[in-house]
């Protein structure tokens, strides 16, 4: 299928009438910026956005999630065993979820679900999702997908991927599950060749607007060790405040704890999102901690996402280009910098 | 306030080249718009980096905890009120420092010129005395500095530094704020469950990524109460009630410390206006303590010492 | 959908105080459902995570070997949130455990192979574990000579002084105990530091491979003895330590360089630990 014309006002009626039967999240506008969110019809869905602030991780991967349940009553046969916390993974969506972040979730993926552990949350939910991206057509200064094996128009991850054309999405199913999302939504208006002309000119052009770029080709060549002792670390890591602001913003970061809290006789085990920015991330029991400085902190983000994660599965680094950390590092340390540093060294 | 760049450069070179110092912190210029970068610099040759403008809203006294050597710094107002609370806390020695005193006119809220532009994408900011030009793809608009101002230097009355060794400026006017505590006012009038509503819905969107806390010199415990696992004070979920918990139990470790800094709102990636937690204890310690962090080495904070005639109301 | 993070009900059978500072405590569980028991199948080496409803999990070798069928033992300092209350419950409580996780020694590569075992402190668990199974009669033939270097502080703090006894006795089996200092006169065995006892009474590096388990510190000490010795460092065996929560590779806390101690190890030849990075 070559693509398929929706208004925007067919799109977004045909949305809201299939998110009666099934949970889409949307970008919306939240205070000064644009977040996804479950689409209902107290909320305006805005598609007029760069990206959202968070990432959209927390669609399949959220920040706090309760793996199992358990009573401590002692009168219960079950006292202290614990149960999966019950719950069902029906299908969802994320529509206008952008290149970079889709291509984000294919980069997880590979930790969550390989071939010895498979993480039930994760996966269950992962596999429900429709992925719906939006292109880019105007990329933010700050974006660098293209050097790291995404573009604005990249279909990496997707199951669909809509091209904003004014008053108009132009739909192209990539995967099954796309056809499938693409025929619930209506049949919308098959494009004709001079729009689809249209389309892949303004996708090229996108392309050319990237102004940012990295460059990653050397990073293979020099070993983890050479890397680790770089003379390089202290400098990036001075201003480091060590909060979790780029881990908790990456679309690409994937580190959990995992946590029991009890109330009353009830309790949970609960995982929620945790930052190798923060030193409690491998303090010992014994109080030894191997990365009590900051400088090893930051040094262990950057080298897992472009060093590490290279070397262990071969496709490319942990990173997608989103700009994220680079725009909101309240202090300013910005990957592009530390790519050229590592690649350069 | 770009015009004390050249001469912050200067002084840190004298100083580094002297050895009266043997690090330098201040800022670089940053590589987005309205960021700057905190910085360190040793050698005389590197001063060139170093830069001032109206978006220098961290407080480098973050950078001076436990520090041993001896550091030349920047300070503006707030940042040298912090300077001298880690004095009187121990955090480092006045004899350690050289603090290169910068009459402050205010920091851009970034937010906010994000606001008056709608959003669209900013490639450059230029700063020109009492305006600043804002450039995009597709845009100019130019913007008075006044009108922009974070909210904690809109009302700030303590704009020159209080302790330095040297000013690279002429001390600025300091502003007669109408009233400081406008905000924190309109809070205290409401019910308790008005309160607990607005703290609520205020902390709604945290992530708690702890930038807020991170970024404040005031906070540097070797083991903060979130992180202490024996007992465990606070949940690490996002639970609403721990991230009040959090919130309510930070602001009150800063009473009669925090100097309105502004470092914790700016930083926060989902702004948050958290100094509405510790702009009350602020006001609380102003009113009952007649107590203004940071202002001078010579007394000791308000709830450091007793004094029989303290406020004791609350004693039943 | 197998969820890899949910426990197996067990119950504590039995707690043993070890150590005469009472912080060494050794736990014996059966697990409550039979199946459970035939899926739990391992090797000396591997670890568990220890899961109290409530406190929360904890990795902790596994002390006993799988040639003892129908329970499984670990021995627990106390240090923390979920060792103290593990040392403070009874026999007869129902607890969970998830694994077994991790890799374990080399046991293809150490057929035909003289066995140095080297353990310090309560590291020696897993070491416990390593020699119940080689001793087993089933196995004792597929290894050629076992001799083992055992150090504590006091003898009062050696773990397991029973089948210590029972060793020494034994003639398939050559054992180096000592201690770092005593006062006490009827103390038969060795005094002085792991590596000390270890140059002095581990004369040839043939046909051999040597286990190391210990607190830092006697790791330190101990590499040079055993490269002076002539041990290459493919032969040197060391397990690991790191803080982790999942223990199956997810998390991504216990990563040393692209590595995760949960998964890739926590067993590391030496050779291996000289190219990651030294962050442990
Ligand atoms: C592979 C492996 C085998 C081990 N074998 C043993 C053993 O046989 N006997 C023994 O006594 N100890 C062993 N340990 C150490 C033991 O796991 C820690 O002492 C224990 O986790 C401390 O938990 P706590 O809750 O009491 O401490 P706290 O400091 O309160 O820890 C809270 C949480 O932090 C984590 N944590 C803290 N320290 C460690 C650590 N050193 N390693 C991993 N996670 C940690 C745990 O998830 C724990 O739940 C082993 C560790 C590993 C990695
Ligand atoms: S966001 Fe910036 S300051 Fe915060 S941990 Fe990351 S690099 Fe450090
Ligand atoms: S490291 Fe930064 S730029 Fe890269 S994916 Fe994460 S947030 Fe985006
Ligand atoms: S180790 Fe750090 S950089 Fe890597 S995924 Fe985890 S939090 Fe992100
Ligand atoms: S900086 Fe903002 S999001 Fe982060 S902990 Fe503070 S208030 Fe919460
Ligand atoms: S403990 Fe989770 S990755 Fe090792």
């Amino acid at each position: 299928m070559k693509g398929r014309l929706f208004t925007k006002k067919e799109w977004d009626k045909a949305l809201r009438e299939l998110s009666k039967s099934q949970k889409i999240f949307v970008p919306a506008k939240e205070k000064d910026f644009h977040n996804f969110t479950v689409l209902d019809n107290n909320m305006e869905p805005d598609f007029d956005f760069q990206n959202t602030r968070l990432s959209p991780k927390s669609i399949v991967f959220p920040q706090s999630e309760r793996m199992f349940e358990y009573t401590l009553d002692e009168t219960s046969p079950d006292a202290h065993i614990l149960k999966e916390a019950p719950k069902d993974f029906p299908p969802q969506a994320v529509v206008g979820i952008r290149p970079c972040d889709a291509h984000a979730f294919q980069i997880v993926n590979v930790n969550f679900d390989n071939p010895e552990y498979k993480d039930p949350w994760w996966v269950r939910r992962y596999r429900a999702t429709t992925f719906v991206g939006l292109g880019c057509n105007e990329p933010c200064s700050t974006c660098f997908c293209t050097s790291v094996g995404g573009g604005p128009f990249s279909e990496k991850g997707l199951d669909i991927l809509l091209h904003d054309l004014g008053d108009r999405f132009l739909a192209k199913a990539i995967t099954e599950k796309g056809i499938e999302f693409l025929d619930k939504i209506g049949s919308g208006k098959e494009a004709s060749e001079q729009t689809l002309k249209k389309a892949a000119l303004e996708a090229e052009a996108a392309l050319g607007k990237i102004s940012s770029s990295v460059p990653t080709d050397r990073l293979k060549e020099k070993t983890e060790i050479e890397l680790f002792d770089a003379p390089f670390w202290e400098k990036i890591a001075f201003p480091c405040i060590n909060c979790g602001t780029c881990t908790y913003l990456c679309p690409t970061c994937w580190c959990f704890d995992i946590q029991d809290e009890v109330f009353r006789k009830e309790g949970d085990r609960i995982r929620n999102w945790d930052s190798c920015m923060f030193p409690l991330f491998t303090l010992h029991g014994s109080g030894h901690n191997p990365r009590e400085k900051k400088v090893q902190r930051v040094r262990q983000r950057f080298m897992h996402k472009l060093k590490y994660y290279v070397d262990k599965y071969g496709n490319g680094v942990a990173c997608v280009g989103c700009g994220r950390c680079v725009q909101f590092c309240p202090v300013n340390i910005d990957i592009r910098e530390v790519f050229e540093l590592m690649n350069g060294y | 306030m770009l015009e004390y760049t050249p001469k912050i450069r200067e002084i840190a070179r004298g100083l580094l080249e002297k050895g009266t110092v043997d690090v330098f912190i201040g800022y670089r210029k940053g590589s987005v718009p309205m960021m700057n970068e905190p910085v360190l610099v040793t050698d005389p040759a590197q001063t060139d980096v170093l830069h001032w403008d109206s978006h220098c809203g961290l407080n480098l006294c973050n950078y001076l905890t436990k520090r041993t050597d001896r550091i030349g710094i920047v300070a503006n107002g707030c940042n040298s009120r912090n300077i001298v609370t880690h004095i009187i806390e121990n955090q480092v020695k006045r004899e350690q420092l050289y603090i290169v005193g910068i009459p402050c006119t205010g920091m851009i809220d970034h937010r906010a010129v994000k606001r008056a532009v709608n959003g669209k994408e900013i490639k450059e900011v230029q700063e020109n005395k009492d305006t600043f030009l804002v450039i995009g793809k597709d845009f100019e608009e130019k913007f008075a500095k006044k009108d922009f101002l974070q909210d904690n230097c809109s009302v700030c009355r303590h704009r020159n530094p209080v302790e330095y060794d040297e000013m690279v400026a002429e001390p600025v006017e300091e502003q007669e704020a109408e009233d400081v505590f406008a905000d924190v006012k309109t809070i205290e009038k409401m019910s308790p469950s008005e309160k607990q509503d607005f703290f609520t819905q205020l902390i709604s969107s945290c992530i708690r990524c702890y930038a807020c806390r991170n970024v404040c010199p005031l906070c540097y415990c070797p083991t903060c109460f979130v992180d202490e696992s024996q007992p465990q004070w606070v949940g690490k979920s996002i639970d609403p009630v721990d991230t009040m918990t959090f919130h309510l139990l930070r602001a009150f470790h800063c009473a009669g410390r925090c100097t309105d800094c502004g470092a914790c709102e700016r930083v926060c990636p989902v702004a948050i206006p958290v100094r509405q937690f510790t702009k009350k204890l602020n006001k609380d310690t102003l009113e009952l303590f007649q107590w203004e962090a940071g202002l001078t080495l010579e007394q000791r904070p308000a709830l450091d010492v007793y004094r029989v005639d303290d406020y004791n109301d609350f004693i039943l | 959908m197998e969820n890899p993070y949910l426990p197996y009900p067990v119950r504590i059978e039995k707690i043993i105080t070890e150590t005469e500072d009472r912080n060494l405590k050794t736990f014996t569980f059966s697990f409550i459902n039979p199946e459970h028991e035939k899926k739990f199948s391992y090797l000396p080496g591997q670890f568990a995570e220890l899961s109290i409803a409530g406190k929360g999990e904890i990795p902790i070798g596994i002390a006993s070997s799988p040639t003892e069928k129908g329970y499984l033992t670990f021995t627990v300092n106390k240090v923390g949130l979920v060792t103290s209350h593990l040392h403070n419950m009874k026999e007869g409580e129902t607890m969970g455990i998830r694994g077994p996780l991790g890799n374990f020694y080399p046991w293809e590569q150490m057929q035909g192979k003289n066995i140095v075992i080297i353990g310090g402190g309560f590291a020696f668990t897993t070491l416990r574990s390593s020699i119940i199974y080689m001793l087993h009669p089933e196995n004792r033939n597929k290894y050629e000579d076992i001799t083992v270097v055992y150090g504590a502080r006091t003898p009062g703090m050696l773990l397991y002084k029973q089948e210590l006894e029972e060793w020494e006795k034994r003639d398939d089996i050559n054992m180096h105990i000592t201690v770092d200092a005593t006062q006490d006169p009827t103390w038969k065995y060795n005094i002085g530091f792991v590596p000390t006892i270890t140059e002095q009474k581990i004369k040839t590096a043939d046909n051999a491979i040597a286990i190391v388990c210990g607190p830092p510190i006697m790791i330190k000490f101990t590499q040079p003895v055993l490269e002076k010795i002539g041990f290459p460092p493919e032969r040197i065996i060391l397990s690991l330590e790191m803080r982790m929560k999942c223990g199956i590779g997810l998390c991504g806390r216990c990563n040393i360089g692209d590595k995760y101690v949960c998964k890739d190890g926590p067993v590391f030849s030496l050779a291996q630990l000289r190219d990651m990075p030294p962050e442990y």
